[in-house]
């Protein structure tokens, strides 16, 4: 592989963003779009090419440097690249979705007046996120990881004029910070027994530092790798939104919907699993942080899906989704079956972006409605993001065929095959929530696209409220408010994405999860090799799918499918029955577990407080008022304490002289 | 024989007296001068016992000197004190206090 | 022996008149107190055979000094009623610093070596033609003759000082301005007029 080319590949969606950021008011809207869709269109093709060169085992692997930053106490920082099967996938996936939600934002962003401030950011982050993952030492890997935090943020808060923007913008930066202050000490550790911020320096030392300890305090010291792991990892957790540092990502739904198709879905929330399963080499070595991945991974998976049943907003829901599918990659991680968990991480971002595009496509539609209480039956109006959206949900339930089942059904066998601590409880919580995700999917699609059209009474009750003159309402248009489909820049996208939804799957489980695709960019211990114990009974992929049917996730699938009918479609009043009967349930679920409540009245009140204490204490009182204005009045009462010596009476000095005489005889006298 | 030890202590009770004068003295400036003066007597008192008891001229001859200055010094001194009495038509020490800080 | 009286003698009334000095109320009873000091110096300084300088202090400082201020006492018109008669607050600490003075000095002087010479010896009797006036002429006019003159010239500075000081102009007292003497020219005071001589009857 040519440096060049890999330099090209994330070096033209950075270009294209400053063009478009900097120039974008001479160069137009179209200008702007045209030019960043030719970075991201390029650099996708020569990443599928790089790709392909990859699959063929044409070109070795390559880990090499392009360019030296700087040279510190013996550890260089670098731009390295090193491009593997790994990386040369999620380079395809990254550049693929990005060039989707590219073209589909021509459609959606149509009237917005950021138009090419917004390409300007979609390409930035394509260039931060191509950055991550192909570094090939720590520090660029820091780099993209934190840039793709701040197009994260500058995205979320795209719209800077709404307060609940920018609420979710600030909230998701500093919840991702905490996960980076754990993620630096990891890396911390690392350069602390390697010296060195390469990668191929950890994974060589990897074996030694499992040996050794790091003194916490004078009576324990902790093994080194586990705690070097745990750190890494919760910089996943507040990266790929495992609990407790989840609480980013629902509201990260204030932004534009493709970038929460782009970034909270396909690829920075998947940062996280792709930098745990790049450090399987140090992972391997400690049980400890792979229980610990394992058991909060799972939490994940089981209890955010719950969420997911109980909201009303569209995107929030497929948010849940996301947080619940990130939590099954997690724990595919914590089992030791990295592939899997690297399989469902490329089949969940084509269904997953899917989903939200369509979502965006029904937004649109509703007039930038997202109360899912107000749609209904708009299947007859808008065909495409009907099947489309129905297509994403099926793969996401893991119906047999579709690829969700390949990446979801390897994942729930890998935890069924291992015997580390906590599979137990994990096994549980992935199997339960398959039926939570089937619930919690066919609720939105029945209460979006089936049922009673209840957007006219809504519509109805609105006009009756703006009453006069409904003509000047924005977004009324002028035919009542009927839903239509979408333009096909927004359509096309949704088609693009749904055809490797259905197929990717069957195509490529083979060759990924059982035929060493990953080969040595994946590292397993002998002993953890869950996955292959489950790839003994691989026959193939349509085997697989046929017996699919006979498993139990296909059953709790078809059951949660079933309750949705009928709670939500056949008989709706039963679903307010129950709401009301399981209440005290039901109000723990909308306030999310109380987390949310916990950090603004705990954690950020205790952490005002503490600010607001040493501002009035620390601040005002001891260092304005005790040490500058203490120490001027202090200064001034004793000057005015001294000045009544100078009395300007000559014989009080002569006076004083005399007593001073006398002291000093006295003192010579004494030392004499 | 008169001791060296017996004229430096009455230099120095004439000194302590002098200088006792200075600051207690709430009247006048004159006083002030006068004490002055005694303060140099006692000053010489010590120089020409010291050169009699060394046998060292010098010291004698550092009294002549002396007395001359003296002699210049409260001439002035003097004169500053009438253009004193002259601008403030008095000469009480509690009067001066212009130096006050 | 008699000399020893002497000294004691002469000591009492020397420091009872500086006592004097400082605590009598008329400043003309001050004044007159200070010549006696000086007297009684004086007397002291002949019995350790210091003459000339003894002479010298009574003619120049009782003679002269004293005598100016006896003038300018009496010249300033002090208003005997307005001088307070106030001790400060703090006199008992003068007294005590001045008491203290004396003992800590006197201790130093009467210890043994505590000076660095025996102090508690007289001194070695001179010869019988010892002339003190003409020991220190020897020593003035050879090796002090510089020192000498630049005393004189202070002298004369002193003089010009107080002259400058005090002196003041009175306005319409007539007086002659010696630069402006000087500074005349021929034009200011002399007119030529040409005329032609006068012609006979």
């Amino acid at each position: 592989m040519n440096p060049h080319v890999l330099l090209a590949i994330p070096l033209l969606p950075l270009l294209a963003a400053i063009v478009a950021g900097l120039f974008g008011r001479y160069i137009g809207r179209v200008g702007a779009h045209l030019i960043t869709i030719a970075g991201v269109a390029v650099s996708c093709a020569l990443s599928v090419g790089v790709l392909r060169d990859s699959l063929a085992g044409r070109v070795p692997t390559y880990d090499g440097a392009v360019y030296t930053w700087l040279v510190s106490d013996g550890m260089s920082m670098q731009v390295g690249f090193l491009v593997d099967r790994l990386t040369a996938m999620m380079m395809a996936v990254v550049t693929f979705v990005s060039l989707c939600v590219h073209v589909y934002t021509i459609g959606y962003m149509r009237d917005d007046p950021g138009y090419t401030r917004f390409f300007s950011y979609i390409s930035l982050f394509t260039f931060s996120m191509l950055m991550l993952v192909m570094a090939n030492n720590f520090m660029q890997l820091f780099f993209g990881w934190e840039a793709v935090g701040v197009v994260s943020y500058l995205l979320i808060g795209f719209w800077y004029t709404r307060p609940s923007a920018i609420f979710a913008n600030l909230k998701a930066f500093i919840v991702n910070r905490i996960g980076d202050f754990g993620f630096v000490l990891g890396i911390a550790g690392v350069a602390y027994f390697t010296h060195s911020m390469r990668y191929a320096d950890a994974f060589a030392a990897a074996p030694q530092i499992a040996q050794s300890f790091i003194p916490l305090s004078s009576a324990y010291a902790a093994p080194a790798l586990t705690l070097i792991c745990i750190c890494l990892f919760i910089g996943a957790m507040g990266k790929s939104a495992q609990v407790p540092l989840h609480v980013w990502l629902p509201d990260s739904m204030e932004g534009p919907t493709p970038i929460s198709a782009l970034i909270h879905a396909a690829t920075m929330v998947t940062a996280g699993i792709f930098m745990v399963a790049r450090m399987s080499p140090l992972f391997e070595y400690s049980e400890g942080a792979l229980s610990f991945v394992l058991v909060i991974g799972a939490t994940t998976a089981f209890f955010m899906g719950l969420l997911g049943v109980v909201n009303n907003d569209i995107k929030r829901v497929i948010a849940y989704s996301t947080l619940s599918q990130l939590g099954y990659m997690t724990v595919a991680l914590g089992v030791s079956a990295y592939s899997a968990g690297m399989f469902h991480l490329m089949t969940h971002a084509f269904f997953k972006a899917l989903l939200f595009l369509a979502a965006g496509s029904v937004i649109i539609g509703m007039h930038h409605e997202q109360d899912m209480r107000k749609m209904g039956g708009l299947a007859k109006y808008m065909p495409i993001t009907a099947v489309t959206c129905w297509i994403g949900a099926l793969a996401l339930i893991g119906t047999p065929f579709f690829s969700g089942f390949y990446s979801k059904d390897a994942i729930i066998e890998a935890v069924g095959e291992s015997h580390r601590w906590g599979a137990g409880y994990a096994y549980w919580c992935v199997l339960l929530g398959v039926f939570v995700t089937a619930l919690y999917t066919f609720r939105m699609l029945f209460l979006t696209f089936h049922g009673p059209e209840r957007f006219r009474a809504a519509h109805a009750a609105e006009h009756h409220h703006h009453g006069h003159a409904p003509a000047e309402e924005p977004g009324h248009e002028a035919h009542g408010g009927t839903p239509h489909e979408s333009p096909w820049v927004v359509t096309l996208p949704l088609i693009a994405l749904a055809i490797p939804s259905v197929l990717i799957g069957a195509l490529t489980v083979g060759a990924v999860l059982f035929g060493g695709y990953f080969g040595p960019s994946i590292f397993v211990l002998p002993a953890n090799d869950v996955l292959g114990r489950v790839g003994e009974e691989f026959g193939g992929a349509a085997q697989t799918a046929l017996r699919g049917f006979l498993a139990p996730p296909f059953w709790l699938a078809l059951a949660g499918v079933v309750t949705a009918w009928v709670f939500f479609l056949w008989r709706p009043q039963l679903a307010d029955a129950a709401a009301r009967r399981f209440g005290g349930l039901r109000r723990l679920l909308t306030h999310k577990y109380y987390f949310d409540w916990f950090n603004e009245h705990v954690i950020a009140a205790l952490t005002r407080g503490i600010g607001v204490g040493l501002w009035k204490g620390g601040d005002e009182a001891l260092i304005d008022g005790a040490l500058v204005n203490g120490t001027a009045m202090g200064v001034g009462w004793f000057g005015s304490v001294l000045r009544r010596v100078q009395s300007g009476y000559l014989y009080s000095y002569a006076f004083w002289m005399m007593i001073g005489l006398a002291l000093l005889l006295g003192w010579f006298l004494a030392h004499a | 024989m008169i001791s060296l030890a017996q004229l430096l202590t009455l230099s120095a009770i004439v000194f302590s007296v002098a200088v006792a004068g200075i600051f207690l003295n709430r009247k006048n400036v004159i006083l002030l001068l006068m004490c002055v003066e005694l303060l140099l007597l006692a000053a010489n008192f010590n120089f020409i016992a010291f050169s009699r008891y060394l046998g060292d001229l010098n010291g004698q001859v550092f009294v002549f000197f002396i007395l001359t200055v003296a002699a210049a010094e409260s001439a002035i001194g003097l004169a500053i004190l009438v253009v004193l009495f002259r601008e403030r038509r008095s000469i009480n020490v509690e009067d001066l206090n212009t130096l006050k800080g | 022996m008699l000399v020893q009286a002497l000294f004691y003698l002469f000591g009492t009334i020397l420091v009872l008149s500086a006592l004097g000095v400082i605590s009598a109320r008329n400043p003309v009873y001050s004044a007159l107190a200070l010549v006696m000091c000086f007297v009684t110096s004086a007397a002291i300084w002949l019995l350790i055979e210091a003459e000339f300088l003894a002479v010298v202090l009574v003619l120049v400082y009782v003679g002269a000094v004293m005598v100016l201020f006896l003038f300018v006492v009496m010249m300033l018109d002090i208003n005997l009623a307005e001088l307070r008669q106030g001790f400060t607050r703090f006199a008992w600490l003068g007294w005590l610093t001045a008491l203290a003075v004396i003992v800590e000095i006197a201790g130093v002087v009467w210890a043994k070596g505590g000076l660095g010479v025996d102090a508690s010896h007289g001194a070695t009797p001179t010869a019988a033609d010892y002339s003190n006036t003409l020991a220190l002429g020897e020593v003035l006019y050879t090796e002090y003759a510089y020192p000498l003159e630049l005393a004189a010239m202070l002298l004369l500075v002193a003089i010009v000082a107080a002259i400058a000081l005090t002196m003041r102009r009175r306005a319409g007292l007539k007086r002659q301005d010696v630069d402006a003497q000087v500074a005349v020219r021929a034009a200011d005071r002399l007119r030529i007029v040409k005329m032609d001589p006068e012609q006979g009857p």
